[in-house]
């Protein structure tokens, strides 16, 4: 030191940067990021954190971006996925959780009007057959095409979708968000076929000349149920019904009094809309209560403001002079529903059978290996491969939870080792990191605000047309709903580390550069970590 | 459910030091790279020191709106121990320590000095902990309130002389253990004495701002230091500082403590102008100060079997009386 | 200019040419009307500096706003006596650490208890360790003369000043004074340019805490530098003869005690009655001579041996008496004279403002030149009533045991 103050009792400014603190430390904390429960719950893998973090700060497209990297149809998933994210997302246990579907709505929309598009590798000379064009199939296609590989999409249905446009009713999913967010990825270069049946699966590959084949046909064929019927009551299978609602001259009569049998969701949308198409009563009968509906709650809710007549704890005994004879049901300790004895009738011109879907696997008729259940399930390995070499399959046709996100889910993972399939190489996922969970979160720091819902369609409107009910969020409320995000697991730049730390420890790198820790002074107080709102510190024993 | 947007809303409001989806406007000073760095690594406070931390956030504000023109008077104490132990010193500002009771009457003299030298733009501080500003300097402060003397005075109360070991001071809890206040007799720890409400005695000076702040919310104790340095004359910032050493409380707890000193009402924020209370900071979740005491050792005999339940008793009295007298409840959640 | 004024007045005319920043003191008798005409020579504008006075509520502030004035780099003063001494104890002994160049008056008073507002030496002698000069004035011409070198002798060196005035017998006395103008005191004293002060562009941590790795040194350089004053203690009483073409200050004067054989040694405005004295002796051709000595802190010991190492006998009047030490000064004469033949009386007058008369101390000062007197003796103590007592309360403690 040089001596230019008086002797020791006057010091040169900031020379205890000489006194080394980080011999003090017996843990030290370091940056990681968690997985947010969001991604974890999400069947198609988006990272949601991540997107909702960049609508954040406005940047749309970049978000937009960063869902096109797991899931090629926000505008869709933000309709009809039941958004599982939301019901894992930890901000549900502080108010309500984020409206995540409405922002991904948002983000797939602004992608529409805004014509974002994705750009794809170069061509690697591989082609790949899909079958089915519902959204297993689009996920795949999407995915194997943007790695580079030509890819035909076959489907039997006159039109692209499968479930989306041929089970879910279109006030839920409008058919032009469906048209154009597919048209996005024909335009990347995917070719569609349809009217086109796949019935000898083997020989279509081998004529098609395929280096590998992807399938999601997905489950058409409605369960029956065998009821004593004096042929008073018309009976349609739900699936064939909505299927039915798709095609101008196959819309259905249904009379004015409708009975819908089942619990699922397939059963609410056949009786919202029986409503839309006019009958004066609509019946949902289900055998066990409404708490233990397989539909989402929040399904029924819809049904019951829309008039639906909801009979829990009922089975149809039998079917005449245009009446039902229900059975009254209880639960019994197990929850399974036992009869009363005891019967009730209410009128019905039509019951829609929603008795859940089979899969119709005649088409592995010349295949080998494979591997297919009574129901036509069909199983895979790991890498959503069947039993035949280079044929993969995912979505209903294969055991899952049959929901659109679960088949865009398998369509991309699948496509990950098609690709490698394709490339004789190994694929494996990334190891995940160790989860955001609620009990890592500092909520204090996060401001109490409630979810921002969408507009609903008036009543009036929604039990007469099949206008979409569910509304947007502007640009405004969407960016707000966004930034309720914790952004659980991942620094969110707060500064909060920076600045508790009462050693000057933590250096600020620059806003979008994050932090570093200067382990030369770190004391290891621990108190960057506790104040970290969203989990994205930790403190490690120090090795000493 | 609302759907009211609030304007500039980010998701943590101004909870957190910052947030990257604020405008720098908006963000505290602390949460800034650019920050002065007033007390600079190496010193040799405590892991988890909430007084080290706590002169580092009020001073480099001021260091912000003065553009770098401070001279502080540190009075004797932990503060001015941990950040000047010969050949080292932590701070990067004119820095001067005379004696344990005079920081108030040196930071006059400093001021007068600059006045001389028609330099009054340096913004003069006073600091000190709550034993010399309670205590030993409180004549000194009190005559420097009564001159109006251009200072800012800012105490940094960790309720104890934590630098002699942790001894009683004015501003120690009762029933708080302390070496002078040990666990002996029918009611152990520090007696239950009218206490010595410096930052209202302060008040009743008339001096121009009035102010406590805590750790725990850094751009409110920025916001009193800019509001104190808009004004000219006497002006008293009263900042809580948990100590882990002191307190026996695990240092990663310090900003989680102030916290807590707040919601349950033991320690109010508030701000007064001329003797005047013109704000308060509204509790945000008010909690028991059992969730407060029992992160403290000091306080652990309240929480034992055969316990005086008086005592705890007391203490929250004290937490409710504070709560009526401010105000700290929004109305309805009363 | 000769002007009759007040001691007190002429010392704070004195200070206000010195140009201070800033006076700060709290009132205690006898130090009250320096103060008081420093307030209102600053309220007049009569001080050509940016003067403030500041009142405050003990003297342990005034002294600590001195402290951060002269740390901040401005011409500091403060002013007190006997008990505001001892209140502001505590930053005596800090600005002397930190090398403040303050400059402080003591009104020179007795310590309490009893308490007692009239004059002694014991006031500034309970601070003679504690690292500030300590110049004592024997007349008012002289307090005032003290105080324009004190700032010098503080600034220059960077060590704080007391500049010491027997209470009430210079405080108060009226006495012809020759003032001084503002073009001398200017030309004498040159404006403040700190050691070190607190600083925006050079910032600095002053007063840090030195620990057992450093103290000691800390210690021994701080004494180096105090020991080291003595020379340009003089040199500066010299210069301001110069300028102001009177003598004043420095480290001591003879009166006759060039080469006498008994020398008479005192501090302050008791020299005026010695003076007096070794005039009558004189008449009779008595080898008695007077020294002043001017400087007592640093204690010129070896310059006062080297001065009065022909006399026989050293006879030390002074006004101050400590448990356990006696008087102060004869105390540091016979440590100076250790090694010397010459020796060394102590007497003890004028406590607590008791008149020292003339004829007393003569009594006294025959006894010594015939080497009759105790080591210890005071002038004018009622001895059988202090042995009644002693008798009287021995036996009353006896009882309450
Ligand atoms: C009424 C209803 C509502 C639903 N609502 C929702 C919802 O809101 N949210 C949600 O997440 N899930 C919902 N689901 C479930 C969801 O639609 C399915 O899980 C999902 O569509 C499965 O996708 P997939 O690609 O596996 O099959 P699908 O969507 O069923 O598509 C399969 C496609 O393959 C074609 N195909 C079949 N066999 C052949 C063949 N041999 N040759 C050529 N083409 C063939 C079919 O024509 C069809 O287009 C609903 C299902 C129903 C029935
Ligand atoms: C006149 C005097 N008395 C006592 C002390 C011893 N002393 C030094 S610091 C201190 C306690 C400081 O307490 P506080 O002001 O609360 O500051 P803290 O150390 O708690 O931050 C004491 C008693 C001293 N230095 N000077
Ligand atoms: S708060 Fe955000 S990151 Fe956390 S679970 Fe919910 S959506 Fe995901
Ligand atoms: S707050 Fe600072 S000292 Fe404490 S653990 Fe974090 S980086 Fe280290
Ligand atoms: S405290 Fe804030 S800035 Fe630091 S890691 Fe956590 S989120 Fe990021
Ligand atoms: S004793 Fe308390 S105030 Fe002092 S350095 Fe340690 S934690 Fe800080
Ligand atoms: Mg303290």
């Amino acid at each position: 030191m040089a001596l230019t103050l008086p002797y020791a009792i006057t010091l040169e400014v900031g020379s205890s940067l000489e006194n080394k603190t980080g011999d003090w430390r017996t843990e030290r904390p370091i940056y990681l990021d968690r997985l947010p429960p969001c991604n974890i719950e999400c069947p198609a893998g988006e990272n949601i954190q991540a997107w909702l973090g960049l609508s954040q700060e406005g940047k749309y497209q970049e978000a937009w971006e960063e869902i096109l990297h797991n899931n090629p149809l926000p505008a869709v998933h933000g309709r009809v996925c039941y958004h599982p994210c939301e019901d894992g997302c930890n901000r549900k246990q502080m108010e309500n959780p984020v409206s995540i579907h409405a922002i991904e709505r948002f983000l797939g929309d602004e992608a529409l009007k805004n014509n974002w598009t994705i750009p794809k590798a170069a061509d690697t000379g591989k082609s790949v057959l899909v079958v089915g064009a519902g959204p297993g199939g689009i996920s795949a296609a999407y995915h194997l095409c943007k790695m580079g590989h030509k890819v035909t999409v076959v489907d039997s249905k006159p039109a692209v979708g499968g479930m989306l446009r041929y089970g879910i009713p279109s006030y839920r999913l409008p058919r032009d968000v469906l048209d154009s967010e597919v048209a996005h990825i024909e335009k990347m270069g995917v070719t569609f076929k349809f009217n086109t049946r796949i019935d000898n699966l083997a020989a279509s590959i081998k004529d098609g000349g395929y280096d590998a084949a992807f399938l999601a046909i997905g489950a058409h064929v409605g369960r029956s149920v065998e009821i004593p019927n004096d042929g008073s009551v018309k009976i349609i299978e739900a699936v064939k019904f909505l299927s039915d609602m798709e095609t101008e001259d196959k819309k259905p009569e249904l009379g004015k009094k409708v009975a819908v049998y089942g619990g699922g969701n397939t059963a609410i949308d056949c009786v919202r809309t029986a409503v839309r198409l006019g009958a004066d009563s609509v019946n949902l009968i289900y055998r066990r209560d409404r708490k233990n509906m397989p539909a989402h709650d929040f399904e029924v809710v819809e049904a019951l403001e829309e008039n639906v007549n909801l009979n829990e704890l009922r089975t149809i005994k039998e079917m005449k002079d245009g009446k039902l004879t229900l059975d009254i049901m209880e639960l019994n300790a197990e929850g399974w529903p036992e009869s009363t004895g005891k019967t009730e009738t209410i009128e019905a011109d039509t019951v829609l059978y929603a008795l859940g879907q089979l899969v119709d696997a005649s088409l592995f008729n010349d295949c080998t290996g494979i591997d297919v259940e009574k129901d036509g399930v069909t199983n895979v390995n790991d890498q959503f491969m069947t039993g035949m070499d280079g044929v993969f399959a995912g979505g209903d046709m294969i055991p899952s939870a049959r929901t659109v996100t679960t088949a865009v889910g398998h369509g991309k993972k699948a496509a990950r080792y098609i690709n490698a399939y394709l490339k004789g190489e190994a694929y494996t996922p990334a190891e995940k990191h160790e989860t955001a969970s609620f009990d890592k979160l500092n909520t204090w720091y996060y401001e109490d605000e409630d979810m921002r819902e969408q507009p609903v369609l008036d009543l009036k409107k929604r039990t007469t047309t099949f206008e979409e009910v569910l509304g947007d969020l502007d640009e405004a409320t969407a960016k707000y709903e966004a930034t309720r995000c914790m952004s659980c697991g991942n620094c969110f730049e707060c500064d909060n580390c920076y600045t508790v730390c009462p050693d000057n420890a933590i250096i600020k790198l620059g806003r979008g550069n994050r932090f570093e820790i200067n382990y030369d002074y770190c004391k290891g107080c621990g108190m960057c970590v506790e104040e970290c709102p969203c989990g994205s510190m930790l403190m490690e024993p120090e090795e000493l | 459910m609302s759907t009211e947007l609030k304007p500039g809303f980010c998701q943590t409001g101004d909870l957190t030091a910052g947030n990257r989806l604020q405008s720098i406007d908006v963000v505290s000073v602390q949460s800034q790279e650019d920050r002065a760095n007033s007390l600079t690594s190496g010193h040799r406070a405590c892991q988890g020191c909430g007084e080290a931390l706590g002169a580092r956030m009020a001073i480099d504000k001021v260091m912000e709106l003065s553009k770098n023109k401070v001279h502080v008077v540190n009075a004797t104490g932990c503060l001015e121990v941990f950040t000047t132990p010969f050949p080292e010193t932590s701070w990067n500002v004119p820095w001067l320590h005379s004696l344990f009771g005079n920081a108030p009457a040196v930071a006059t003299g400093v001021q007068a000095a600059l006045k001389a030298k028609g330099m009054e733009d340096v913004t003069v501080i006073a600091q000190g902990g709550d034993g010399s500003t309670v205590d030993i300097g409180f004549g000194c402060l009190s005559g420097m309130f009564e001159r109006n003397d251009d200072v800012l005075y800012i105490c940094y109360d960790n309720e104890a002389y934590m630098n002699t070991g942790v001894q009683r001071s004015g501003a120690t809890p009762p029933t708080a253990r302390t070496a002078t206040t040990p666990l002996s007799g029918p009611h152990p720890g520090n007696n239950f004495g009218q206490g010595k409400n410096v930052p209202k005695i302060a008040m009743a000076h008339g001096i121009g701002y009035v102010a406590t702040a805590t750790i725990a919310n850094v751009r409110d104790l920025e916001a009193k230091v800019a509001k104190a340095m808009s004004m000219k004359g006497a002006r008293y910032l009263h900042i809580h500082v948990p100590c882990p050493l002191g307190w026996g409380s695990l240092p990663k707890d310090t900003i989680k403590l102030a916290r807590l000193a707040v919601e349950s009402g033991l320690y109010p924020l508030f701000e007064g102008e001329h003797g005047v209370i013109t704000g308060v900071t509204k509790i945000r979740k008010k909690v028991p100060v059992d969730e407060y005491l029992k992160l403290q050792r000091r306080f652990t005999h309240l929480f034992k079997k055969g316990a005086d339940t008086d005592d705890l008793a007391g203490v929250q009295a004290i937490a409710d009386a504070h709560i009526k007298y401010y105000g700290l409840l929004d109305d309805g959640d009363k | 200019m000769l002007k009759q004024v007040e001691g007190s007045i002429g010392v704070a005319e004195a200070i206000g040419l010195c140009r201070p920043d800033l006076v700060c003191a709290y009132p205690i008798t006898p130090q009250t009307h320096i103060v008081e005409g420093l307030a209102d020579m600053v309220r007049k504008g009569k001080i050509k500096s940016n003067c403030q006075y500041i009142n405050v509520e003990s003297e342990f502030a005034a002294l600590s706003v001195c402290i951060g004035s002269s740390a901040t780099g401005v011409r500091s003063y403060t002013a007190t006596s006997s008990q505001g001494l001892l209140f502001m104890a505590e930053a005596v002994y800090n600005a002397a650490g930190m090398r403040l160049p303050i400059v402080m008056t003591i009104g020179n008073r007795a310590i309490g208890g009893p308490i007692n507002i009239w004059n002694d030496q014991s006031d500034s002698m309970s601070m003679r360790d504690a690292g500030w000069i300590q110049i004592h004035a024997e007349t008012n011409q002289e307090a005032g003369d003290l105080h324009i070198q004190a700032f010098k002798i503080a600034e220059q060196l960077s060590i704080p000043v007391m500049v010491c005035v027997d209470g009430f017998l210079l405080t108060h006395a009226y006495e012809q004074i020759e003032s001084s103008t503002q073009e001398q005191v200017d030309e004498f004293l040159p404006p403040f340019k700190p050691m070190q002060a607190l600083d925006c562009d050079n910032p600095m941590s002053m007063g840090a805490m030195v620990g057992p790795e450093a103290f000691m040194e800390v210690r021994a350089l701080n004494i180096a530098h105090f020991d080291n004053a003595i020379e340009p203690i003089q040199k500066i009483s010299e210069e301001f003869e110069k300028i102001f073409g009177r003598k004043a200050g420095g480290l001591y004067e003879h009166y006759n005690s060039e080469d006498a054989d008994t020398v008479v040694v005192s501090l302050g405005s008791v020299n005026g009655t010695v003076k007096d004295i070794i005039d009558e002796y004189k008449k009779d051709n008595v080898s008695i001579g007077s020294f002043k000595i001017g400087c007592y802190r640093p204690f010129p010991g070896k310059q006062i041996v080297e001065q009065l190492k022909h006399a026989k006998r050293i006879i030390v009047v002074e006004k101050d008496i400590f448990a356990g030490v006696g008087g102060c000064l004869a105390n540091d004469m016979t440590v100076a004279f250790k090694d010397t033949d010459v020796k060394i009386y102590s007497v003890i007058g004028g406590l607590g403002g008791r008149p020292i008369f003339k004829k007393s101390l003569i009594k006294i000062l025959d006894r010594g030149m015939k080497d009759e007197l105790e080591d210890l003796s005071f002038i004018d103590l009622d001895q059988s009533l202090v042995e009644r007592e002693i008798t009287r309360e021995d036996l009353f403690m006896t009882k309450a045991v």
